[in-house]
C-alpha cells in the first residue's frame, strides 16, 4: 500500500478538520430531511394549505357570538380510501348555518364484511383558506372506529364556523375519507 | 479481471523509485487505494450496471414494441421500469462520473491521490453490495420494486412488495457511498492542489465535480432520510405517509424531490465540465467564458434547490406556489444557456476535427439543449397538466440524460482512454458506435413527444392502438442504440489490450496536466507537485492554443 498523501503533503490535520466539517454538514443535512415533516405541518397550519383542520376545538358559549346576518353552505362528502368496504355517507349533504352557530350533524357507518374492522376518517376543508375557520368540537375523526361484521354506526359531527371567517366565503366542504387501519390496530395492540 | 489488469499498464515503474507498482492478482482490487485503480474499478461497474439497466430498457421496448400484453405480466413490467430507472441513475450514471472523477480529478490538479485513499476503497466496495441486494429481489417470489424509480408513498409503502426493506437498504448504503465519494472529492480539491493551482485555473471538469460532490452532500443525506421514514412506516407502524394515521403522502413527494431535483443536476453537471473539456480540445481553442462557466454551473446547482415542486404540478398546490416554481424553473434555463452558448462559441471559428470524443459532445449540445427545451415546456405549469406523467416526460428526460449524461460519458472514456491504457482506440470503431447510437437514440426517444402529446401515459405495458406506430418505430430504436452499446464494450476492451501506441499529449489540441504524464499515465503521478504556468488561465499553455 502506497503512503497516503497526507504524509506527502503534510496536511492531515487540514483534512481532518474539513472532513469533520462536511460530515457534520450531512449529518445535518439527514435532520434536516426529518425536520420537513414538523416543518411541512407548521408550513401548512400557518398558510391553511392541504385543507388540514385542527384538532378539538373548546367552544364556549358565552364567548362565542352569533354573527346572524350572514349564512354559510357547508356540504358534506363521505368516501372510502380503496380497499375500505365500509357504507358510509353522511344523513345531510348540506347545511346552512350562522357563523358562531354550534351545529350537529350525523354520519352513518355500516361495516357489510363479515369481518372486525377498524376505520379511520381523515378529514379536508376546500376551499383550503377556509380551513382555519371550521372549528370541530366534537367529531368521530377523533377516534378510530371499530365495526363487528354486520354493525351500523351513527357517528356525530359537532361545528361551528368561525365569525372571522372571510365576507368572499360563503360555501365550503368538508370532506371525509375513510381508510381502514385494522392491520395498524393488530400490530399496535399485539406490540402491547 | 485480466482485462482490468491491462488497464494501467505493468510497465509503470519507472516513474518514482521509492514507489512499487499495483501488487499482483485479485487483492490489488480487493485492497487497492490507488486512485486509479478505483477510478477503473467504478468505470467497469458503472458498465456492467449500464448493460444490466439496458437489458431491462429492452424487455419494457419489447413489450411495448406492439399493443396488447405480449411477453410479461404487468407487475413484472413494473418491476422492469423500476429497477431500470434506479439502476441507470444510482448503478450506471453516478459512478461512472465518480470513477472519472478518481483517474482524473488528482491528475488534473497535480495531487498524488485522492485525499482520503482509504475511505475512497471503501466507498467502492459498498456499491457492488449494495446493487447485488437491490438485484437479487428479481429471484424472490414478491418479486422486486414495482413503484418506479421515484418510489411514491404510499405505494411504496402501505403497497409495496416485501421486497421493499431489500430496496431501502440498497438506497441507504448507495448514499453512504455517495456521501464518502463526495467528501473525498471536496477534500481533495480543496486541500490537494499543487502549488499554482487556483481555484480559477481548475480545469472546468474539477469545478463542475466540486460544486456536484457539494450538491450530492446536500442531498444524499435527505435521500436517506425519506427511506428511513419508509422503514418505519412499512415495520414500525409510525404514519409519516399514512393519511389514515395522521401522514401525508403528499409530504413524501415534498422530500423526495427536495432530493430529486438536484440529483438530476448531478447527474448533469460532471457531464457539462467533460463536454466543455472535449470541445476546447478538438477545436483547438481556449474553452471561450471560462468564467462565466464557472458563474453558471454555481447557479444552476443554487437553483436546483428551489424549484423541486415543478415535479408536483398535478398535486393541488396554490395558485402562488405554481407560479413560483414555474419561474424559478425557467430562470434555469438562464445559466444553461450561458453553458451552450460558450460551447458554440469556443467551436466557432476553431480548427474542428471531428474524432469520435468530438463527435460525442457535439450530439451532446444538440440533444442536451433539446431536452433542455422539453424541459421548458414542461415548467409551464398549466400546460404541465397536459404534459404530466405522460411519454412526454419521459421522452424529456431521456433526451437529457442518454445523450446528455451518458453521451458525455462516452465521450469521456473515448477521450481519456488513451491515457488509461496507453494505446489509441480503434478510431474507425469508435465513430461508428457514434452514429449507431446516434441514430438509435432519435428513433428511440424522439416519437415519445408525439406519444406524450396525444396522451399516451408512461409506466404502462399496453396501449391503445393509436399509439402503435410510434411505439414500433421507439422499440426499434431501442434495440438499435441497445445493441450498438456491444460495440462500445468492443472497442474499450480492444484497446485496454493493445494498440497504436499513445503520445503523452494523445490529442493535438491537449491542453491540461494529465497531457503532461506519460500514456498510460504510471500508477503514481505527482508524488511531486507540477509547476504551473504564472501564466495559465484555467490550464498549462500547450502548443495547442490559438
Ligand atoms: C432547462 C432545464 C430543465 C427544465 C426546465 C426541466 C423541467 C422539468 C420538469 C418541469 C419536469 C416535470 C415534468 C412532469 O413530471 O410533468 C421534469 C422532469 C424530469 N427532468 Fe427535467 N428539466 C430540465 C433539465 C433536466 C436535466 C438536466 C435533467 C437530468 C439530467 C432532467 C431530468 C428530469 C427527470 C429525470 C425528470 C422526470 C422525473 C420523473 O418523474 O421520473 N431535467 N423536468
Ligand atoms: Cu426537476
Amino acid at each position: 500500500m502506497s503512503e497516503t498523501p497526507d504524509k506527502q503533503t503534510n496536511q492531515p490535520p487540514k483534512n481532518s478538520r474539513l472532513v469533520q466539517k462536511l460530515l457534520l454538514g450531512a449529518v445535518g443535512m439527514f435532520g434536516f430531511g426529518f425536520a420537513l415533516v414538523p416543518l411541512y405541518d407548521v408550513f401548512c397550519d400557518i398558510t391553511g394549505l392541504n385543507g388540514k383542520t385542527g384538532g378539538r376545538y373548546a367552544y364556549e358559549a358565552a364567548e362565542v357570538e352569533v354573527n346572524e346576518e350572514r349564512l354559510v353552505t357547508v356540504q358534506f362528502r363521505a368516501m372510502n380510501n380503496a380497499g375500505m368496504s365500509w357504507q358510509f355517507e353522511p344523513m345531510v349533504r348540506q347545511v346552512e348555518v350562522h357563523p358562531g352557530e354550534l351545529t350537529e350533524v350525523m354520519f352513518y357507518a355500516r361495516n357489510p364484511s363479515s369481518s372486525t374492522i377498524v376505520g379511520q376518517a381523515v378529514p379536508s376543508v376546500s376551499p383550503f383558506r377556509s380551513a382555519d375557520y371550521l372549528h370541530k368540537t366534537e367529531c368521530f375523526c377523533f377516534s378510530q372506529q371499530t365495526l363487528l361484521a354486520g354493525e351500523e354506526i351513527d357517528m356525530p359531527l359537532r361545528f361551528f364556523i368561525d365569525q372571522d371567517i372571510p365576507e368572499e366565503i360563503t360555501k365550503l366542504t368538508l370532506s371525509y375519507t375513510l381508510f381502514d387501519v385494522t392491520a395498524n390496530f393488530q400490530r399496535a395492540t399485539s406490540s402491547l | 479481471m485480466s482485462n482490468i489488469g491491462a488497464i494501467d499498464g505493468h510497465d509503470a515503474h519507472h516513474d518514482d523509485d521509492h514507489h512499487h507498482g499495483p501488487a499482483k492478482g485479485i487483492t490489488r482490487w480487493i485492497y487497492t487505494t490507488n486512485h486509479k485503480d478505483i477510478g477503473s474499478l467504478y468505470l467497469w461497474f458503472s458498465l456492467a450496471m449500464f448493460l444490466l439497466g439496458g437489458t431491462f430498457a429492452l424487455v419494457i421496448r419489447l413489450e411495448l414494441f406492439q399493443p396488447g400484453l405480449q411477453f410479461v405480466e404487468p407487475n413484472f413490467f413494473n418491476q422492469m421500469t423500476t429497477m431500470h430507472g434506479l439502476i441507470m441513475v444510482f448503478g450506471a450514471v453516478m459512478p461512472a462520473f465518480v470513477g472519472l472523477a478518481n483517474w482524473m480529478i488528482p491528475m488534473m490538479i497535480g495531487a498524488p491521490d485522492m485525499a482520503l485513499p482509504r475511505m475512497n476503497n471503501w466507498s467502492f466496495w459498498i456499491l457492488p453490495f449494495a446493487f447485488t441486494m437491490l438485484a437479487s429481489t428479481l429471484l424472490m417470489e414478491a418479486g422486486a420494486p414495482n413503484f418506479g424509480w421515484t418510489f411514491y408513498a404510499p405505494l411504496s409503502t402501505t403497497y409495496a412488495p416485501e421486497t421493499v426493506t431489500f430496496f431501502i437498504f440498497a438506497v441507504h448504503m448507495m448514499g453512504a457511498s455517495s456521501i464518502m465519494g463526495s467528501i473525498n472529492i471536496i477534500a481533495t480539491i480543496q486541500n490537494l492542489r499543487a502549488p499554482g493551482m487556483t481555484y480559477m485555473k481548475m480545469p472546468l471538469f474539477v469545478w463542475t465535480w466540486l460544486i456536484t460532490a457539494y450538491l450530492l452532500l446536500a442531498v444524499m443525506p435527505v435521500l436517506a432520510g425519506v427511506v428511513t421514514m419508509m422503514l418505519f412506516d412499512v415495520h414500525f407502524g409510525t404514519s409519516f405517509f399514512n393519511a389514515a394515521g395522521g401522514g401525508d403522502p403528499v409530504l413524501f413527494q415534498h422530500v423526495f424531490w427536495f432530493f430529486g431535483h438536484p440529483e438530476v443536476y448531478i447527474m448533469i453537471l460532471p457531464a457539462f465540465g467533460v463536454i466543455s473539456e472535449i470541445i476546447s480540445t478538438f477545436s483547438r481553442k481556449r474553452l471561450f467564458g471560462y468564467d462565466s462557466m464557472v458563474y453558471a454551473t454555481s447557479s444552476i446547482a443554487f437553483l436546483s434547490f428551489i424549484v423541486w415542486a415543478h415535479h408536483m404540478f398535478t398535486t393541488g398546490m396554490p395558485l402562488a406556489g405554481e407560479l413560483f416554481f414555474m419561474y424559478a424553473t425557467m430562470l434555469i434555463a438562464v445559466p444553461t444557456g450561458v453553458k451552450v452558448f460558450n460551447w458554440i462559441s469556443t467551436m466557432f471559428k476553431g480548427s474542428i476535427t471531428f474524432e469520435t470524443p468530438m463527435l460525442f459532445a457535439i450530439a451532446f449540445v444538440v440533444l442536451f439543449t433539446m431536452g433542455g427545451f422539453t424541459g421548458l415546456m414542461l415548467a409551464i405549469a398549466p400546460a404541465d397538466f397536459q404534459y404530466h406523467d405522460t411519454y412526454f416526460v419521459v421522452a424529456h428526460f431521456h433526451y437529457v440524460l442518454v445523450p446528455g449524461s451518458v453521451f458525455s460519458i462516452m465521450a469521456a472514456v473515448y477521450y481519456w482512454l488513451p491515457k488509461w491504457t496507453g494505446n489509441m482506440y480503434d478510431e474507425t470503431l469508435g465513430k461508428l458506435h457514434f452514429w449507431l447510437s446516434f441514430v438509435g437514440i432519435n428513433i428511440l426517444f424522439f416519437p415519445q413527444h408525439f406519444l406524450g402529446l396525444a396522451g399516451m401515459p408512461r409506466r404502462i405495458p399496453d396501449y391503445a392502438l393509436q399509439f402503435a406506430d410510434f411505439n414500433m418505430v421507439s422499440s426499434i430504436g431501442g434495440f438499435l442504440f441497445g445493441f450498438s452499446q456491444l460495440l462500445f464494450v468492443f472497442v474499450v476492451i480492444k484497446c485496454v489490450r493493445g494498440g497504436k501506441k499513445a503520445s503523452a499529449e494523445v490529442w493535438e489540441g491537449s491542453h491540461g496536466l494529465e497531457w503532461t504524464v506519460p500514456s498510460p499515465a504510471p500508477y503514481h503521478t505527482f508524488t511531486t507537485p507540477p509547476p504551473i504556468a504564472e501564466n495559465a488561465h484555467a490550464r498549462v499553455e500547450t502548443k495547442g492554443d490559438v
